[in-house]
């Protein structure tokens, strides 16, 4: 099956030219504690490159819910330029930190970025870059200097430059169209990866975000495909008798582990990417799927109803041993690991909807974090920071991110179509 | 890929319902089809040749008559559940009673679930609640190969919306013939 390259059909479709319907993010719920920074050029730059640079940051920062970007009004009078800063009096207005951003053409496409980072309240500079940069990568460059700038004030890697794929749904009836997707973190520069007149579903990216593997019913039944981003080759990988689904990479990406039902009940099985060989690795009646591996690759959490309704089991690759994981509420399926492995988020339900549950697996603590109807597929960011997950909104399904204590919730709008089954990307 | 349906002798007069002609094969190479309408869709198309038959005269198959508990195609679940209710049992032992008669018949059995927990789970359920229905028909005498099993979990609900009658006509197994 390793041999079985697809061709770019008919179905499929690398479209790079920029999306009109952009996602909007919207903060539902903020943090009071935010950390108050002025995001500025210096005075002296009133370029569209600079403002849109200042734009993209002040959006990321916000949206972190850590940092609370301040209007312009409150800075203090006087001019701002890279080389002196007047500490007390932005403090004294209440500013914590300031970011200090200048571009400067070099050539007809090519600019320079520089940006500086003052700490107000311990009187010092605390970063001074310059990156280049062309027209088509300010907002790369953007996010960026937001990472860095999200390090230096936090302490936690920024998530700001990384990836969401996610399934769009398009259109009615015979016309409806599924549509695999790729945008930036912040829902900006969507493009289409995958388009199919039958449903696509569990998008979810290779450990190293090179490939994305997901289900498509293009063949009207379930089968699971890997497609490599740069390239946009796919190939089919399994598509056994019966069901073919949850494909969930292990972390070297040279396994998938993945939901057979060939040999009866639905199970976990772990195929080997290099040789096409598969290993069954639970075997019980009734459902066992959604599996998910920890960051060790030494176990793999999955969704199963062997006590009578889904609920979360770890599996030792080792051992073969299994265990329940999830106790609270009736259904808790779908689990999520943080990258360092403490919290394991979930789909939950305790009789008032399917909401995103966070359990802590250190002290076992469970915290409901949504307060939807029907919220699912949650996702975690790769600094383990924010959750992702799909949401209903008057009829439609959209997009939202909540931080993982569930204090900072944001939500991003499309203007067309569902939009649902979140995945975000690994570090670049 | 268009298979002539077989005649049987007509049991009991009537006008004929949209059912049915599209024979499926256990494994069939479904990618032939693939662009096409879904396949459960095509049925709709395919009643209109088999009317004329009937003007005609010829005889009609038991599936086509509308007052058959063959004529039932559609068995419907409880939330989570894949146990075929009491008021449908005999509507599938009909049909399993019919593949086991007419051995060159074959069905697909479509597994679905509503809108309600997660995509990949209800998946998997609809392939219990199709597998269910494919083991009370092989108990009333039909052979494993004349029975197809795929599951589109809640990707193909039959209706839209999310009150609850919406979601009982989303949770159930289609009989395709």
């Amino acid at each position: 099956m390793r041999s079985l390259l697809l061709s770019i059909g008919f179905i499929v479709c690398m479209m790079m030219q920029p999306a009109f319907a952009l996602l909007e993010i919207e903060i539902s719920q903020g943090v009071e504690s935010a950390l108050p920074i002025a995001v500025t050029a210096i005075s002296s730059d009133s370029s569209p490159q600079t403002r849109l640079i200042t734009q993209v940051i002040s959006a990321d920062l916000h949206h972190s819910g850590l940092l609370g970007v301040v209007e312009r009004e409150r800075y203090p009078d006087g001019l701002i330029n890279k080389k002196q800063v007047e500490y007390q009096q932005w403090r004294n207005n209440g500013i914590e930190a300031l970011l200090v951003v200048s571009t400067q053409p070099i050539s007809a496409d090519q600019f320079r970025v520089e940006f500086f980072l003052y700490d107000l309240v311990r009187n010092k500079r605390s970063l001074a870059h310059t990156v280049n940069s062309n027209s088509q990568s300010l907002r790369r460059v953007a996010h960026k200097i937001s990472d860095v700038v999200f390090k230096s004030l936090i302490g936690m890697r920024g998530a700001f430059s990384t990836r969401i794929a996610y399934i769009t749904e398009m259109g009615m009836g015979k016309e409806k169209q599924y549509i695999l997707r790729v945008a930036d973190a912040d829902g900006h520069n969507p493009r289409s990866v995958f388009m199919s007149n039958k449903q696509l579903m569990s998008p979810v990216w290779s450990s190293n975000g090179s490939k994305l593997a997901y289900v498509s019913f293009e063949n009207e039944r379930s089968e699971i495909f890997i497609q490599d981003m740069a390239s946009g080759k796919r190939e089919k990988v399994s598509s056994a008798p019966g069901l073919n689904s949850a494909p969930a990479w292990s972390p070297n990406d040279q396994q998938l582990a993945l939901t057979l039902s060939q040999d009866g009940d639905p199970n976990i099985y772990i195929l080997d990417l290099q040789s096409g060989k598969k290993r069954q690795v639970t075997s019980h009646y009734g459902i066992d799927t959604e599996p998910t591996w920890s960051a060790d690759g030494d176990s793999i959490y999955f969704t199963s109803n062997r006590s009578g309704s889904p609920q979360i089991y770890r599996l030792s690759l080792s051992g073969g041993k299994v265990e329940r994981i999830s106790f609270n509420g009736r259904y808790n399926a779908a689990a999520a690991l943080s990258p360092n492995g403490e919290l394991l988020a979930m789909v939950h339900n305790n009789g008032q909807g399917y909401r995103i549950g966070v359990l802590n697996l250190r002290n076992d603590s469970f915290h409901v974090i949504t307060d939807g109807g029907l919220d699912e597929a949650p996702s975690f960011a790769p600094n383990g920071s924010m959750i992702i997950f799909s949401t209903r909104r008057s009829g439609s399904t959209i997009l939202s991110a909540v931080s993982a204590d569930g204090r900072v919730q944001q939500q991003f709008r499309l203007q067309a179509g569902k939009v649902r089954e979140p995945t975000w990307s690994p570090f670049r | 890929m268009k298979h002539f349906r077989y005649l049987f002798p007509l049991l009991i007069t009537g006008f004929l319902v949209a059912c049915s002609g599209n024979q499926v094969k256990p494994n069939d190479t479904e990618a032939n089809a693939s662009g096409a309408s879904s396949s459960s869709r095509a049925l709709d198309s395919e009643s209109s040749s088999v009317g004329i038959e009937d003007q005609q005269g010829v005889m009609l198959d038991a599936l086509d008559d509308p007052a058959n508990p063959l004529s039932v195609r559609i068995i419907y679940f409880e939330y989570d559940s894949a146990e075929v209710n009491q008021d449908s049992l005999d509507a599938v032992r009909s049909h399993g009673q019919y593949l086991s008669v007419n051995e060159n018949r074959m069905l697909r059995l479509e597994g679905h679930a509503d809108e309600r927990g997660t995509r990949e789970y209800n998946l998997a359920l609809g392939e219990s609640r199709a597998k269910t229905v494919r083991d009370l028909l092989i108990l009333e005498g039909a052979q494993p190969g004349q029975i197809e099993i795929v599951s589109f979990g809640e990707e193909r609900p039959a209706v839209l919306g999310s009150d609850e009658a919406s979601l009982q006509k989303n949770r159930r197994a289609e009989i395709v013939y």
